[in-house]
C-alpha cells in the first residue's frame, strides 16, 4: 500500500501544477512590468477616469506614444520620467500586453 | 507501537493527513479550515491588499486569507487635504467587499498577536491560520519611547501624528479648527527613513493653505531632524516662499527630544518650542506584525528581503512588502502596491515549482498637493541590479518643473485609479 504521506505529497505537487499552467499562455514577464502603470492606468490599463486607458490600447499607438515620450516629441508632465526608464524591448512588450487587455 | 493503524484511521476520519503540511495540524481554533495552497497576508493597506487581489488574478487556485484589524481602507495620500480643508476622512475611505465579492479574498478581521515561521501558523485573538506563504505587509510603527513624554496614549491624543488616516487626522483638523488666528503649528520631522518623505512638507502646505484662508496672522514652523528638506526640496521652498509668503519656517538640524502636552511644548537639542497645535511624528520602524514574524533584521527597524520575491532573508516562506522593508526606496504607498505586484507574481511561480521574474520593474509616481489645488511629483522606474541585489533607479526619473493645476488634476486621477486598483 502507497503510504499516505507519499499520495498526499503527490496531491500537493499536483494541484499547484495546474495553477502554473494556467498562467503558461500569458507572457508573465509582460504582465508584470506592465503592472505598476495601473497605480495612474488602473488594473490592467482600465483607467477609471482622466488618464488615458491602456486597455486594448493599439499596439502601434503605444509604443510611437511612449517613444515620443522618450524622446521628448511629445512633452509630458511625468510620462517622460517613466518611458525613459524602459528599453525600447520593454515598451514592445507592454505594447502588447496592453493590447489585450479587455476594455472594461 | 501502541497507536494501530484503526486508530489513526479513527483519528483521521476526514482524510487529512497530519504531518504532510506545514501547518496544517489539530488546531480546532483553525479560523477557516485550510484545504489547499494558501497565502495568508497581514494588513490591507496598499501593499497588503494589492498582494491579495492580485494572487487571485493570477493565481486563481490559490487561496488567499486578508487578515486587518480596522474596518475599512482610509488612505494616507491625500489625507493631507483634510487638514487643509478640501477633502474630508470619508472621501478617503473603501470598504473591503469588493475583494471578498470580486476575487474571492477571504477577510478576516482582527488583530495578529504572533507568527510561528516554523510551523506556519498566524495567531489571531480569535485563532489561528495555518499558511504556506505569508506576507507581512504592516506599514510602520511609531518608536514614542524614542521622545520624552509621548509614551501614553493620553499624550498622543494630545500631540498626534496623524501619520495613518482616520481618527487622528480629524482630531488634528479639529485642533487647528480650534486654534486662534496668530497661533503657531509645530510638525516635527523625524530622522530618514520614515513612512513618506515628502508627507511633511506637503502637510506644511496644507495647513498654511488653511492659515491663509481662515486665519491668515498665524504661522507654521517645521522642526526637520534632517540637514535638509528629504524630498522635492526646491518645489516645496518654492511653494512655501509664493504661496504662503512669511508664513512657513523651515528648521533643518531640529530633531525633536521631549514634549510637554500641557504647555504643548517641543524641545530639541537647542531650545524650547511652544506651539498652539503641536504635530510630533515618532521615529518610525517596521510594523508590529513585522517584529511579531523576526523578520526585522536591519537597525533593529526594518526588514532584509530578497528583492526578486519579497521573501525575507530570515525566515523562508516570509514575504515582506511596503514599508516595512529595508531599501533605498521611498517608503510610498504606490511603492508598496508595486512590489506587491512582484511579490504576488513570484508566490505564483512558487507554489507551482517556478522561479520569480529574475528582472523585475517597479515604477513609483508620488504626488505632493501644495494647495487644494496645485500639485507637484516625483517620478522613477526601478529595475533589479544583479550585482547589487538591488532596486535601483532606471534613467530618466526626476520631478516635475513646477507646481500646477493640471498636476493637481493628475494627482487626484493618480488617488482615484490606485484606490480602484488596490481596492476594487
Amino acid at each position: 500500500m502507497i503510504p499516505k504521506r507519499t499520495l498526499s505529497m503527490a496531491w500537493m505537487l499536483g494541484l499547484p501544477l495546474l495553477a502554473g499552467m494556467a498562467q503558461a499562455d500569458v507572457d508573465t514577464h509582460a504582465r508584470n512590468i506592465s503592472a505598476s502603470c495601473a497605480a495612474c492606468h488602473g488594473t490592467n490599463g482600465n483607467s477609471v477616469g482622466g488618464t488615458p486607458v491602456l486597455a486594448g490600447l493599439d499596439r502601434a499607438h503605444f509604443i510611437k506614444q511612449m517613444l515620443d515620450f522618450k524622446s521628448g516629441a511629445r512633452p509630458a508632465t511625468v510620462m517622460h520620467q517613466h518611458a525613459k526608464g524602459y528599453t525600447d524591448e520593454e515598451i514592445e512588450k507592454m505594447a502588447d500586453f496592453f493590447a489585450a487587455q479587455k476594455r472594461k | 507501537m501502541s497507536f494501530d493503524r484503526r486508530e489513526f484511521l479513527k483519528v483521521t476520519a476526514a482524510g487529512v493527513v497530519i504531518g504532510a503540511f506545514p501547518g496544517i495540524g489539530w488546531s480546532a481554533s483553525e479560523i477557516i479550515p485550510k484545504k489547499g495552497p494558501r497565502v495568508v497576508v497581514i494588513g490591507a493597506g496598499f501593499g497588503g491588499a494589492t498582494a491579495a487581489k492580485y494572487l487571485r488574478m493570477w493565481g486563481q487556485n490559490i487561496e488567499v486569507v486578508l487578515v486587518e484589524r480596522n474596518p475599512a481602507f482610509i488612505s494616507c495620500p491625500m489625507s493631507n487635504l483634510v487638514l487643509g480643508g478640501s477633502k474630508t476622512i470619508k472621501d478617503l475611505t473603501t470598504h473591503y467587499d469588493a475583494l471578498e465579492k470580486k476575487y474571492g479574498v477571504k477577510l478576516v478581521q482582527g488583530e495578529v498577536t504572533g507568527v510561528d515561521p516554523q510551523k506556519q501558523i498566524v495567531t489571531l485573538g480569535k485563532g489561528q491560520l495555518s499558511y504556506d506563504r505569508l506576507i507581512v505587509a504592516p506599514g510602520v510603527d511609531f518608536m514614542f519611547e524614542q521622545i520624552e513624554g509621548l509614551n501614553t496614549q493620553d499624550v498622543q491624543e494630545k500631540i498626534p501624528h496623524a501619520w495613518k488616516a482616520g481618527p487622528q487626522t480629524v482630531n488634528l483638523r479639529r485642533q487647528l479648527e480650534a486654534m486662534k488666528d496668530g497661533g503657531v503649528f509645530v510638525v516635527s520631522i523625524p530622522k530618514a527613513p520614515y513612512r513618506c518623505p515628502p508627507g511633511p512638507y506637503e502637510r506644511a502646505c496644507q495647513v498654511a493653505f488653511y492659515f491663509k484662508h481662515n486665519k491668515p496672522k498665524s504661522k507654521v514652523l517645521i522642526l526637520d531632524a534632517n540637514p535638509d528638506i528629504v524630498s522635492k526640496k526646491g518645489l516645496f521652498t518654492k511653494a512655501w516662499a509664493e504661496l504662503y509668503p512669511g508664513m512657513v519656517e523651515y528648521r533643518p538640524n531640529a530633531a525633536v527630544v521631549k514634549v510637554d502636552a500641557a504647555g504643548k511644548i517641543a524641545r530639541t537639542e537647542f531650545e524650547d518650542i511652544k506651539a498652539d497645535v503641536l504635530n510630533v511624528l515618532p521615529p518610525m520602524k517596521a510594523g508590529k506584525a513585522a517584529e511579531l514574524a523576526g523578520v526585522i533584521s536591519v537597525d533593529n527597524r526594518w526588514c532584509a528581503v530578497d528583492f526578486l520575491s519579497y521573501e525575507s532573508r530570515v525566515h523562508k516562506n516570509v514575504h515582506v512588502i511596503g514599508d516595512s522593508v529595508s531599501a533605498a526606496l521611498p517608503k510610498s504607498g504606490h511603492m508598496a502596491s508595486s512590489q506587491a505586484k512582484i511579490c504576488a507574481a513570484a508566490i505564483v511561480e512558487l507554489l507551482s515549482g517556478g522561479q520569480p521574474d529574475p528582472n523585475p520593474v517597479i515604477a513609483n509616481t508620488c504626488y505632493s498637493m501644495v494647495s487644494d489645488k496645485e500639485a507637484m511629483h516625483v517620478a522613477n522606474v526601478y529595475k533589479y541590479n544583479s550585482e547589487k541585489q538591488t532596486m535601483v533607479a532606471a534613467e530618466g526619473g526626476g520631478v516635475s518643473d513646477k507646481a500646477s493645476d493640471i498636476e493637481g488634476i493628475y494627482a487626484s486621477d493618480w488617488a482615484r485609479n490606485i484606490w480602484a486598483d488596490v481596492l476594487l
